[in-house]
């Protein structure tokens, strides 16, 4: 794991598929039959499965294994003395072991387990308030989800903080030139996504992290779009703490991690407590257990933890870095079949090798709602809105987007269908 | 056509979606008032001029999809000549009807191309974008009718 090739193209020897046909080998899904729901029909037509950035679907293994732990050794964590309460245990802390090998981090106890993104950011954010004083600033992008916007919204509000936005130039990239001036000294926390949920923009995480360590602030990455398409590792972005989600990653819902250096996750202030977190608890006092136990009161999601090592297991079997030229030449055929199309303004940077996989477009002639229902018809789940990213959608000027997000299954021949798909939709809104 | 996306987007409902009625604003309005669906970006800006109870003159202009704007677009063309009464009347009655498949509006409402919206129904989630431009006029006749300042509406939940 710690030897991966942290380029960000594909690696040397493998060219990314130019959209011809015949001569090409990263046209056609990866592992497809491994995901029982592809198989389902819509209205009589096959799914198309282009809504990957929201959840991904689930291979067959993750599906098992959460219902085997259901079936065999369920029982709660860390508490009773008998054989299922051990199992359960183990495959607990077996989740905490293989993400945190997954993601090259030194220590299992540097990974807790949360809900999901939103509650990694927010456990951060909300356990990082009493480090912070009046005056004392934010940095965040103009490109964040709402996840990781929002609860540095509340915290600078709660303590007088002071919060400041990196823009996005009209590329869809970060403004590099603005960070200069937006880093100062009293800037404590630089909060970032890794690859934007709507314009697939990889953002350069590692030089903003060094910049902003430079001035003493701590870096907070938000990987939910990046954890099983890019190589990611908490030291090769220079990430202080980093949050993704299972459920996008082919695991179950209901499941998400944050990682980060031993120091810092030890100075959060926990932002549930109860059962679980606790040392020593009196009728009027309470220490706090070690971490990752003190951020992880109350039963977690031990199910669906048991089952996401099997996902990442699928990742690790095709291989990062095949999964990531497969989404690159997604990209580049994607980008030239809806640039083909004219009329579509898409976004982010026309460079398959600088984005996630995912593509965002807004047609001036059919809303981005109506666009998702008639690609419904046609069996294509997209998604359509803001994507929770209203202030970049502010930014770019459209109300709403229709996205395109993909994973391992999807194919050229899907892109063949979504674009067939929305010259339909253009035909049913033809004056 | 889909036979699903016969009942969305009917001809009627694209029709009034490319060429919105009564969507020039009025110079001289006497109650305005705006609804807004912050997830979907729809936006509705309502304008109505009165003589006594009766309504003389309307605008309408709807930023959003197409279903949103076709309603917003039928409201324009039925309310003209309306009382107060008469087309908080037929409001309710649209409000009603599109929470209850079974319900169908009466003819005495005289409904116009409001009917053919019904067809909205059977795809639950854009009920709401349907609604906006009628549960607008209903906070303006409200807000008139008890004297306060009109508030911005959403069919959001």
């Amino acid at each position: 794991m710690e030897s991966r090739d942290l380029s960000l193209s594909a690696p040397a020897g493998i060219q990314p598929c130019d959209g011809q046909r015949g001569d090409c080998t990263h046209c056609g899904p990866l592992f497809r039959d491994r995901f029982p729901l592809l198989r389902r029909n819509l209205g009589g037509r096959p799914l198309i499965y282009l809504d990957n950035g929201a959840t991904a679907q689930k291979p067959e293994a993750v599906i098992a294994a959460e219902a085997r732990y259901y079936r065999e050794n369920n029982a709660n964590v860390h508490r009773g003395m008998h054989t299922l309460a051990s199992e359960a245990t183990d495959l607990y802390e077996g989740c905490r072991s293989r993400v945190a090998r997954f993601l090259g981090v030194g220590r299992p106890e540097q990974v807790v387990i949360t809900r999901g993104t939103t509650s990694s950011l927010n456990m951060v954010a909300r356990g990082l308030a009493h480090r912070l004083r009046p005056g004392d600033e934010i940095l965040v992008t103009e490109m964040e989800h709402h996840a990781n916007l929002v609860p540095w919204i509340r915290v600078a509000k709660n303590e007088g903080l002071v919060l400041r936005h990196l823009p996005v130039t009209d590329g869809g990239l970060l403004d590099l030139d603005r960070l200069g001036e937006l880093l100062t000294d009293r800037t404590r926390v630089v909060a970032l996504t890794h690859v934007s949920n709507v314009l697939g923009t990889i953002n350069p995480v590692a030089e903003i992290a060094e910049a902003a360590h430079r001035r003493g602030a701590l870096v907070v990455v938000d990987a939910a779009q990046s954890v099983g398409h890019l190589p990611v590792s908490l030291e090769a972005l220079g990430a202080d703490l980093l949050a993704f989600s299972a459920h996008k990653t082919y695991g179950p819902m209901g499941l998400g991690f944050l990682a980060g250096k031993p120091e810092i996750l030890e100075d959060l202030d926990p932002l549930e407590s109860g059962g679980e977190m606790i040392e020593t608890v009196t009728m009027d006092d309470a220490t706090w257990a070690e971490v990752p136990h003190r951020l992880e009161a109350g039963t977690p999601n031990v199910g669906a933890a048991a089952a996401f090592t099997h996902a990442l297991d699928l990742i690790d079997e095709v291989t990062v870095e095949r999964l990531r030229t497969h989404e690159i030449s997604l990209n580049a055929y994607a980008w030239e079949r809806l640039s083909g199309l004219g009329g579509l303004k898409l976004f982010g940077p026309a460079d398959p090798s600088a984005r996630g996989g995912l593509i965002s477009f807004h047609d001036p002639s059919v809303h981005a709602h109506d666009m998702a229902q008639l690609l419904d018809s046609r069996g294509i789940a997209v998604r359509a809105g803001h994507h929770c990213a209203q202030p970049l959608h502010k930014r770019l000027g459209v109300v709403a987007t229709t996205r395109a997000s993909f994973a391992m299954y999807n194919s050229h021949d899907d892109i063949d269908a979504l674009v067939d798909a929305i010259s339909y939709a253009r035909s049913v809104f033809a004056i | 056509m889909n036979a699903g996306m016969d009942d969305l987007y009917r001809e009627v409902i694209l029709d009034h979606h490319r060429s919105p009625r009564c969507s020039e604003p009025l110079d001289h309005p006497d109650a305005e008032a705006a609804g807004k669906n912050p997830s979907c970006g729809d936006e509705v800006t309502l304008q109505l001029a009165f003589d006594g109870e009766r309504i003389t003159a309307v605008s309408v202009h709807t930023e959003g999809c197409a279903i949103a704007r076709a309603s917003g677009s039928i409201l324009g063309e039925l309310l003209a000549g309306r009382t107060q009464q008469e087309a908080s009347l037929l409001a309710e009655a649209f409000r009603l009807t599109m929470h209850d498949e079974n319900a169908e509006l009466a003819d005495e409402l005289n409904p116009g191309d409001l009917e053919v919206l019904t067809g909205v129904r059977k795809f639950p989630v854009r009920v709401k974008c349907a609604l906006l431009p009628w549960i607008t006029l209903l906070e303006a006749v409200h807000a008139l009718q008890e004297g306060r300042p009109v508030g911005e509406t959403t069919t959001e939940v």
